[in-house]
Formats: structure tokens, C-alpha cells, sequence
């Protein structure tokens, strides 16, 4: 494991938060994720050492919950909402537009690996709907014309770094 | 009649201008007096004004806090934990991202007056993986609070200490569930616990004693404090006490969040006056009153109530306090105060699909009726839209959904199943009428599943 020193700071920062090590599992995946990108096979036995446990309560846990990933996403991550308040405002549409935006479908990362669109449940905002989540940033009240308007942004922004 | 004006005390603040979530801004408007006031008061008279308040949770289940608090085994000699519930993941409910967002210490000093109040040394806030932003904000409000001695050792120059830390989750629904929460906080599975033996009061996070308690509930116990227990109870209806949140969404004017006495504003003042109404050229259809996992409120139903005297009333759906035991007694429920609003261009088969993949993908696959049941209720709705429907899928349906609700650990089981049972029983004409509905729909019709 390659962690960059801010993170194993983190790391040893936040075990002590907990009486019972194994407690620190969720948040050293998520400093984990936020360096890595995603959850590599060998962060599980990292963990594990790290915590004293078996690999395989780690990685009972990153296959559990939605929000690790065991491989690498877009360099931008978008997150829309699929739930019921959502859809009804017009989430699926909003989607759409995304993944027709970027030649990508939900749950890919899109040919130029600038971004992965994901289909997510409730994100809690349901009355600005439908909402989506461009990496750590919540838009709401995306319809059509303002996902073209966040993708068009994306585009720019990657056209700036290469 | 007119509906009332909002009585706004949990969200007195939430945008309002100029009001920033620092400690500074906070502290002008008053806030910390009522831990710096707590903590000169007995634990055990805390505790008893909340009971006088009747405060019921706001999270979903209504359970009375003073009661949840009273249940804390005091005599086992281990620790006592406080357990945030800032999971916020019952689609429909957006009040606790406001509370987080914009007013942290709110929350922070109903946590410390809580701790306080039962002898608990350290909180954790379960956070939604998807609050990073709100996670950062907490970080740095506790940061904030520790400095200025109001969290951290020996408050407030008293002997008593106790620190609050974060917890992140990472996108389960499960663990809004208590005991899931718990479980998910060890760093394990969020797999619910049985009960009994495992009541997170005597046997909950690490086996030691724990209260759970959600963000706005917390944030009450600071106002509780403030205005006294007994006045807090005048507030709202008998044994609904107090404030509440109403988040409305979907199908209308003005979706939002709006602060209102419990009881005190019916469905119909909510939506057609607080939120104005339907979209233009559209009628109301059907409402879920508490979070999805409420029963379906159907427009034109009725419910024939008891009196206390004897007498009976009928109630329209728009005559339904928002309330916790005229919900209760319609057969729904005032839940997490989640109201979602359906209208007219809504097909209730494809609502309902939507539900169900929700519940599909959030099942934590613990018990066998709920993690098979809420696949096939999935599977089913999804080829009735997608892949033909036949005019008894609503009757298959409900069958799958009356096997799960009551046959397993939590109330997931009740949660999935609910929207099921509701929907295919009210709008059985529509379940029965989609196969040739589905022919004669309109391309570009709105897509729900």
C-alpha cells in the first residue's frame, strides 16, 4: 500500500477514536477510497493488519455498503438520484441527458475515463429534485437543460488540464 | 380554514440571512446558554423534563424520548453511549442535511445536554456517506465546541467530559435501522440485531448501554430545556407534542421544508395552502405522509375514526392532521415526516416499481422473507412496466409482500412491504388496468422505473 503520508496521519488519527479497533474500519476505507480512488484488493489486508482482524472482515464490509468501490471510477464522479421524488421531478431524464452527454451508461466510466455516471438511491434532498452529486458537490433541480450545462463545465474543466 | 403560521424553533434559523454555521454567529443568537445552564442542574432533572415533554422521536418510529431515555440500564457499571442518528436515508426526508448543514451547534449542544443529562462520555454521529460536506462541516463545528470547553474534558470548568466524534456511513439504508447503525459502528455488516435480547438501551453498541436518537429529536432536547418541559408539551397536541419538520416533495407548487406544531396543520392546509397546490393542469392523486415506506394516502378515501366519547368522524385525506396517532389511526404513519405527493400524471404501478427497486437494492439480505420478497416485489413491477403485465400481478404481489411484513429481525421487513400492500389495495383498478394502460401510454411519458 502506497498511502500518501497525510493519510496514514488520518489513519492514526482516527483508530483512537474508537474503544474496539475493529470500529475503524469504515473510516480508514473511506481515507483509503479518497486517496486511492477505490479499494484495491490489497488495502483489505492492509486494514486488516492494521486493525487486527482477518481480511475477510474487511472485506465482508466493502462488498457490503454501496459507496466502496473495488475498482477505479472516472476521474469525475456523478451521482444521480433514482428514488421516487427524484424520478418524479425527473430524474431518469436527467440520467439520460448525463450518460448521453458523456457516450457512457450508468454504472461505466466513459471512453475518455474523464467520468463514471451512477444511477444512487435517495441523497436526501428531495425537495429541490431531482438532485445530483458531482463528486463531493450536490446540484439541484437538475433538469435536461442544466445537466448539459454541468456537463458542458466537466468538459471544460478537463479540457483545462490537458 | 386558513392554515396556521409555521412555528419555526428547530429550523428558527435555517435561512435566514446573514446566519452562518460557526460557533461566533451561534453563540450571538444565544446559543450554549443551555448546556452552560444544564450543567448546573441534575442529570436525573433532565432527563425528567424531557419526559414532561412528551417528546416523540422524530425519526421515524414516534417512540417517546423520555421513555427510550428512562429504559438506559444505569446499574450495569459499563459506559453509556450516545449513538447520533444522522443517517438520513428514508426517501422523502431532507430535514437533518439543513440542520448539519446550516446549524451544527444546534445539534451539537442538544447532544451535549443530552450526554450531560445521562451521564454518557462519548457520542458518535452516525453520518451518511453521501453528507461529505456535512461531515466537514460537524468536524469543524466539534472543533469549534472543544475549544471553547463546550465538548471535550471537563466542560464548562465542571468535572464531566465527554467527546463527540464523527462516524461516516457509506450508503446503506439499513443503517438508519438502530440496532443496523450499531452493527455498522463496530465496523461489521449493518445486519439488525434481534430484540430481545439486543435493545441498544441494555445490550447496544460494544454490549454496553446506548441511546439512539435522531438529529432533530436532539436538537429539541436544547428547546425542551429552554422553554420547560411542561411548556413544551402545550405546544402541538395532546401526546403529539412540540414541533415538527415536514418535508414535501414531488408533485407540487412549493416543495420544501416547513416547521409546524404537531397536529396543529391537516394534509390538505399543507398542500394546497403552505405548498399551493398542484402543478398547473393536474389534481392530486396520492400522498405518502411519513417517508416512503409509509402507506399510500389515496385522494378521495376516507376513514371513519373513534372518538373518545364514542362517537365516530369521518376524515378526508386532506382533513388528516400531521400527527403521529390520526396518521397512526388511518393506518399509515406520520414516520420521518417525509410527504411525497403524487398527482394525476402518475401511473401507481410504475410508483410503486420505483419503491420496490429501492427496497430491493437496500434489503440488507439478513432474513430470507425480506431479501427474497423485496427482489421478487422488484422483479415483478419492473416486467409489469418493462416486459408485459398481467391483470393478476397485483394480487401476486401483495401475497409476496403479506409473507415478509412480521417474519423478520426489523421493521425493513414492514418497511418494504408496506408500500406494496397499500398500493395494490387502493389502486387495484390501476394494477388491474395496466397491461392494456401500458399499451396506450404515450411515448415520452415520464419515467419512474
Amino acid at each position: 500500500m502506497n498511502l500518501k503520508p497525510e493519510t496514514l496521519r488520518r489513519i492514526d488519527e482516527v483508530i483512537p477514536h474508537y474503544p474496539v479497533k475493529r470500529s475503524a474500519v469504515l473510516p480508514l476505507l473511506h481515507l483509503i477510497q479518497e486517496d486511492v480512488g477505490y479499494i484495491p484488493p490489497e488495502a483489505t489486508e492492509w486494514v486488516a493488519q492494521k486493525l487486527e482482524l482477518q481480511p475477510i472482515n474487511v472485506y465482508e464490509v466493502v462488498t457490503f455498503y454501496p459507496m466502496f468501490r473495488q475498482k477505479p471510477i472516472g476521474r469525475r464522479h456523478i451521482r444521480v438520484c433514482r428514488t421516487l421524488s427524484c424520478a418524479l421531478m425527473g430524474g431518469y431524464k436527467a440520467c439520460e441527458t448525463f450518460e448521453k452527454e458523456f457516450d457512457t451508461h450508468r454504472g461505466e466510466v466513459s471512453p475518455d475515463g474523464e467520468v463514471t455516471i451512477e444511477f444512487v438511491e435517495c441523497l436526501a434532498s428531495c425537495g429541490t429534485a431531482p438532485v445530483v452529486m458531482i463528486d463531493d458537490a450536490l446540484h439541484e433541480k437538475v433538469d435536461p437543460a442544466k445537466a448539459k450545462e454541468l456537463s458542458a463545465q466537466i468538459k471544460q474543466q478537463a479540457g483545462q488540464r490537458r | 380554514m386558513a392554515a396556521p403560521e409555521q412555528r419555526r424553533i428547530i429550523f428558527k434559523h435555517i435561512d435566514e440571512p446573514g446566519y452562518t454555521n460557526d460557533l461566533a454567529c451561534y453563540q450571538r443568537n444565544g446559543g450554549y446558554a443551555m448546556l452552560k445552564k444544564a450543567v448546573t442542574m441534575a442529570p436525573q432533572a433532565i432527563i425528567d423534563e424531557v419526559k414532561k415533554s412528551g417528546l416523540r422521536g422524530r425519526g421515524g418510529a414516534g417512540f417517546p424520548c423520555g421513555v427510550k431515555w428512562g429504559l438506559v440500564d444505569r446499574r450495569s457499571g459499563k459506559p453509556i453511549y450516545l449513538v447520533v442518528n444522522a443517517d438520513e436515508s428514508e426517501p422523502g426526508t431532507f430535514k437533518d442535511r439543513y440542520i448539519i448543514h446550516q446549524d451544527p451547534h444546534q445539534l451539537i449542544e442538544g447532544i451535549m445536554i443530552t450526554c450531560f443529562g445521562n451521564n454518557v462520555k462519548l457520542a458518535y454521529i452516525y453520518i451518511r456517506g453521501e453528507f461529505p460536506e456535512g461531515a466537514r462541516i460537524l468536524e469543524r463545528a466539534i472543533a469549534e465546541a472543544r475549544g471553547a470547553n463546550f465538548c471535550g474534558p471537563n466542560i464548562l470548568g465542571t468535572n464531566y467530559g465527554c467527546e463527540i466524534y464523527i462516524h461516516r456511513g457509506a450508503g446503506a439504508y439499513i443503517c438508519g435501522e438502530e440496532t443496523g447503525l450499531i452493527e455498522s459502528l463496530e465496523g461489521k455488516r449493518p445486519y439488525p440485531r434481534i430484540k430481545p435480547p439486543y435493545f441498544p438501551a441494555v445490550l447496544g453498541l460494544y454490549q454496553c448501554p446506548t441511546i439512539v436518537n435522531n438529529v432533530e429529536t436532539l436538537c429539541h432536547v436544547k428547546h425542551i430545556l429552554e422553554m420547560g418541559g411542561d411548556n413544551f408539551a402545550k405546544i402541538g397536541t395532546p401526546n403529539n407534542t412540540g414541533t415538527r419538520i415536514l418535508c414535501v416533495s414531488g408533485h407540487v407548487r412549493k416543495p420544501g421544508y416547513y416547521e409546524y406544531e404537531v397536529g396543529k396543520i391537516t394534509m390538505g392546509q399543507l398542500l394546497y395552502e403552505v405548498c399551493g397546490g398542484p402543478l398547473p393542469g393536474r389534481k392530486f392523486k396520492a400522498v405518502i405522509p411519513g417517508g416512503s415506506s409509509a402507506k399510500v394516502l389515496k385522494f378521495g378515501e376516507t376513514f371513519t375514526l373513534k372518538n373518545k366519547d364514542g362517537t365516530t368522524r369521518t376524515l378526508t385525506v386532506e382533513d388528516i392532521p400531521m400527527d403521529f396517532d390520526t396518521m397512526a389511526a388511518c393506518g399509515t404513519m406520520g414516520g420521518s415526516g417525509g410527504v411525497i405527493v403524487m398527482d394525476d400524471s402518475v401511473n401507481m404501478v410504475e410508483a410503486l416499481g420505483n419503491i420496490n427497486a429501492f427496497y430491493a437494492h437496500e434489503s440488507c439480505g439478513q432474513c430470507t422473507p425480506c431479501r427474497e420478497g423485496s427482489l421478487w416485489m422488484k422483479k415483478i413491477t419492473h416486467r409489469m412496466v418493462h416486459d408485459g403485465a398481467r391483470s393478476e400481478d397485483g394480487v401476486l404481489l401483495k401475497s409476496v409482500a403479506d409473507q415478509i411484513a412480521g417474519r423478520t429481525i426489523c421493521a425493513f421487513g414492514e418497511a418494504c412491504s408496506w408500500p406494496t400492500q397499500s398500493f395494490v389495495t387502493k389502486f387495484s383498478d390501476e394494477f388491474k388496468a395496466y397491461p392494456e394502460a401500458k399499451k396506450a401510454k404515450p411515448d415520452g411519458s415520464l419515467e419512474l422505473i
